[in-house]
């Protein structure tokens, strides 16, 4: 019999309740029964960081976590990080401005983890940030456009801070 | 004159959307009433299918349809899928069904397919399924395989021998007679993936309105799948539309291959009337998805007292795993790229290709290229040090030069024709390299480390690829009343940015924004014919093509224009989207109003007798090949106490003739390298002595992260290529193909002190600390 239980949840400050499977993960969760499908699954066992999304603002593998572990919680994902439809993030920005994307694929992961490390290190080295995206993989870029653009995107925040 | 695009780092079209979840890959598409498929694999590498019973499986709730071969319409069980190109010196043409008749010939081969309400539940159910095999011996390392009384990797098949051949020109064995010094090399580069990070996918979607069945694919080709789909199914192709769009998620060669989930999806969504959709996952892609690079090079080189290249032979064995969807390509173009950049007055390759019982090896960026780079380079190397000669010093004099081009290698090519290289200024991408990467002050860097007990290596390599192969893409330009303008081409990215680059050509033409052309692309819907997105070909193919095709229209809004304002041809200037008449303020009209009035009314004959519609298709076509080339340098550490190799500094001189955006090509080289780097140093396919596959995650099967690869110095030389109207050459795969020939360089050089020999890729810190501790032992 399946195992069904009730989850609500907060996602990109909308409110969600759905009955689903225990055992269904919580990337399938986000991307088949919210319809959130800019977070990507690369992998399903928790190396390639496509799938990582903001659990209570800290990164989290939603490949690796089930939908019912995140019922109460605050998510945001992909889609719910420029500021309007018509702007891009800051990180967005610089992402487009530096090349730091080709297929899309891992870019969604990319970000989040960008998010999270930014606000903890906000004005990091070259070698931090390669050291804080070495949990997620790109076949297309060498890393080296996402590099320029998290560092770019460091001098863009700390800018509108001080602004 | 509106703005210049062509050159320009623009920032890219594609980015919006997939910056903000709103890119669209197979699995993202959803129709009302899909159902979910899952694979019955082989988990043996060569067994005797003995029966399948789907009983169980059958009866679990969900659970819609179970497919083997015996369910397989008539023409899948009389004919295998189709060999995309095949070859004459093909002796055994194998080529799996879509599902395992009786036999299976590498662990991951198809089974059964099971179609079920949700993905979960298809898996759940495939378990169930109960396959009897017989286990069969199998062959696993290549060079066995081709041994007498190996396994046979097929029932029935005589040997392994898939096929033979040899490449050569001149007097080879006379050349090495007169030597001055002969060196060798045995060389080993290991098998790895393409590894997108999205798997391949497949939904099939049968359009009961349209009479038609649309195939959504990840894949880099869909004219190619529509193609072995008619070939195979014998299906109408107007009643079959394969679309690779909006996004698919990477590439690198694996995904142009026509894969069975390509038929078998196809045919559950045909049997069941619904839409059924196939996700790969990534241990599927580890096992089912083809691979490359396998080959053992025994190569020698002959060379004068001056250091002059006089001659290169030798063997080569490549593995074809169990099938080859692909032909002989890979092998073919290895064996044709080692003469690379140099003068080589004579040449013989052997070459053999093996099948053994592991899945398919078709080509993966580089395609056999960074296996012939590395034997020429290594064998420059060995020469260099046997004459007492600097490394870089015995390529500069042994280059084909500037002046020679257009130059004939001596080489026939596959398709029958001699392989002349177009355009290329081999000394100069070599110079360019030295200086971003101080190629001249290394030994000084070296020296000092050294003196801290620090080992610092550097290592050089060239490589010369052809790209833009044909036949042919094409594109149509098209203006609508709205004055927007369409671009459609048959190109299939997967992340180089098509829709960029080739409305950059476009907007050119007429002075528009980028924003003012619509591009769509890799659907077998929206023209006649086309190829698909590998072997480096869509700038040369489809951009050529564009160019054309926008050149056309141009020329009709120009010819349109001037009988409506009444002036002459030579006079009108397209700018902005508007035509005017030179030197007469307020004569104007705008796109719109010229593609209105060849639109037509009825019962009006059309201005001057023109036809109707601003429109052009054109199939670009380019006589051969167009040859970019590189120069790699790397400059390595290697930690002799534990065997940690680190790439301090990569360099790359590259010439891949006009570029149309730097910073695309610039991405391009970037992941190229990093690709290459994998290969040098982590990826590595492991499979047992009996072919099971072994290294089935990323976290056994090693992929470079951020903080592996160093930053990558990229400076471009750009030799136009004659042979199309752009000037433009391939710029994909050209940062991969040398880099295992650098970085082992680099290594060699680093370790010089211990004599250390590194033969085969990847070099793993274990591998590398056991040749580090033998060379110790043997100086001891």
């Amino acid at each position: 019999m399946k195992d069904m239980r009730k989850v609500s949840v907060t996602v990109n400050g909308k409110s969600y309740a759905r009955e689903v499977e225990t055992r269904l993960l919580l990337s399938d969760f986000i991307r088949h029964e919210l319809e959130l499908t800019g977070t990507h699954v690369g992998c399903e066992h928790g190396v390639c960081g496509a799938c990582t999304i903001l659990l209570e603002g800290r990164t989290a593998r939603s490949c690796l976590m089930l939908a019912v572990q995140v019922d109460g919680a605050n998510i945001t994902t992909v889609e719910g990080i420029a500021p309007s439809e018509k702007e891009l993030h800051p990180l967005q920005q610089a992402f487009m401005d530096n090349h730091g994307l080709q297929c899309g694929y891992c870019t969604p992961g990319m970000l989040t983890t960008l998010i999270e490390f930014l606000q903890d290190n906000p004005d990091p080295t070259e070698h931090e940030v390669r050291v804080a995206i070495s949990g997620n993989l790109c076949r297309c870029t060498g890393y080296q456009g996402i590099v320029d653009a998290a560092l770019d995107a460091a001098k863009r925040l700390q800018g509108g801070k001080r602004a | 004159m509106g703005m210049k695009f062509i050159g320009a780092r623009v920032p890219r079209l594609e980015d919006p959307a997939l910056l903000t979840g709103r890119g669209r890959y197979v699995d993202d598409l959803h129709f009302p009433g899909m159902l979910h498929a899952a694979m019955v694999r082989s988990p043996h590498p060569h067994a005797r299918v003995t029966s399948i019973d789907a009983r169980q499986a059958l009866a679990v709730p969900g659970v819609h349809l179970v497919m083997t071969y015996a369910d397989l319409p008539a023409p899948a069980q009389q004919a295998r899928i189709p060999m995309l190109v095949p070859n004459p010196s093909i002796k055994h043409p194998l080529m799996p069904y879509a599902l395992a008749k009786d036999e299976v010939c590498y662990a991951g081969d198809g089974v059964a397919i099971l179609v079920a309400d949700s993905r979960y539940l298809a898996e759940d159910a495939a378990a169930l399924v109960d396959v009897a095999y017989e286990v069969l011996p199998s062959a696993g390392d290549c060079r066995e395989a081709l041994k007498p009384g190996a396994p046979p990797t097929h029932a029935g098949i005589a040997s392994n021998l898939a096929a033979q051949f040899t490449l050569a020109y001149g007097d080879v064995d006379g050349a090495f007679a007169r030597a001055a010094k002969v060196v060798a090399a045995s060389l080993w580069h290991h098998r790895g993936g393409g590894h997108a990070m999205e798997c391949r996918a497949v939904i099939a979607n049968w359009d009961p309105l349209q009479k038609q069945m649309i195939l959504w694919s990840a894949t880099q080709s869909p004219f190619l799948i529509r193609r072995s789909l008619t070939e195979l199914l014998g299906w109408d192709e107007d009643n079959l539309r394969v679309i690779a769009t909006p996004d698919v998620g990477g590439g690198f060669g694996p995904k142009t291959i026509f894969h069975p989930e390509e038929v078998l999806v196809p045919l559950c969504a045909e049997r069941l009337g619904k839409p059924v959709k196939w996700v790969e996952d990534r241990r599927e892609n580890f096992v089912a998805t083809t691979q490359e690079r396998d080959q053992y090079w025994d190569i020698e080189m002959a060379v004068d007292a001056a250091g002059k290249i006089l001659g290169v032979r030798g063997a080569m064995i490549h593995d074809t795993g169990a099938y080859m969807p692909w032909g002989i390509i890979s092998p073919y173009i290895s064996s044709m790229t080692t003469p690379g950049p140099y003068v080589v007055p004579t040449y013989r390759l052997e070459t053999r290709v093996a099948m053994t019982n592991k899945v398919g090896t078709t080509p993966v960026r580089g395609a056999g290229r960074p296996q012939a780079v590395f034997a020429m380079e290594r064998l420059l190397d060995k020469a260099a040090d046997a004459l007492g000669m600097e490394r870089a010093e015995i390529r500069r004099r042994n280059f084909i030069q500037p002046a020679q081009m257009p130059y004939n290698v001596g080489i026939i090519s596959r398709d029958g024709k001699p392989v002349i290289y177009d355009s290329g200024d081999y000394p100069g991408c070599q110079e360019k390299a030295e200086a971003i990467s101080d190629y001249a002050g290394f030994r000084a860097r070296q020296k000092e480390a050294r003196a801290r007990g620090r080992y610092l290596g550097i290592g050089i390599a060239n490589y010369v690829e052809a790209t833009g192969l044909g036949p042919f893409e094409g594109a149509t330009v098209r203006i609508g009343p709205s004055g927007r303008i369409f671009l459609l081409t048959g190109a299939s990215p997967q992340g180089q940015g098509h829709k960029t680059a080739l409305a950059q050509i476009c907007a050119e033409k007429f002075g528009v924004g980028l924003e003012d052309v619509t591009v769509q692309l890799a659907d077998t819907g929206i023209i006649a014919s086309g190829v698909g997105t590998f072997a480096s070909r869509i700038a040369v193919n489809a951009g050529s093509s564009v160019h054309l095709a926008a050149q056309d229209v141009r020329k009709k809004v120009i010819k349109v224009a001037s009988h409506l304002l009444e002036a002459a041809e030579e006079d009108i200037e397209i700018d902005g989207g508007k035509v005017f008449v030179r030197g007469v303020p307020g004569m104007t009209k705008t796109l719109g109003d010229i593609a209105r009035s060849v639109a037509g009314m009825p019962g009006f004959a059309l201005p001057g007798g023109m036809e109707p519609g601003l429109e052009a298709t054109q199939y670009f076509s380019p006589a051969q090949a167009a040859y970019c080339n590189g120069t790699a340098v790397a400059e390595v550490e290697v930690d002799i106490e534990t065997g940690r190799i680190d790439v301090l500094r990569y360099a790359m001189g590259h010439d891949s003739g006009n570029l149309i955006n730097p910073m695309i090509v610039d991405g391009q080289v970037h992941g190229a390298v990093v690709h290459g780097i994998g290969n040098a140093l982590y990826e590595w396919m492991v499979y047992d002595a009996d072919a099971n596959p072994v290294s089935t995650t990323f976290a056994e099967y090693l992929l470079p992260t951020a903080a592996e690869v160093p930053r990558i110095a990229v400076t471009h030389q750009e030799t136009p290529s004659p042979l199309n109207p752009l000037g433009v050459k391939g710029a994909g795969e050209g940062g991969t193909i040398p880099a295992a020939a650098c970085i082992v360089a680099a290594i060699e050089d680093a370790l010089a002190p211990f004599g250390v020999k590194v033969e085969d890729t990847p070099i793993t810190p274990v591998k590398l600390l056991q040749l580090i501790r033998k060379a110790q032992a043997n100086a001891a």
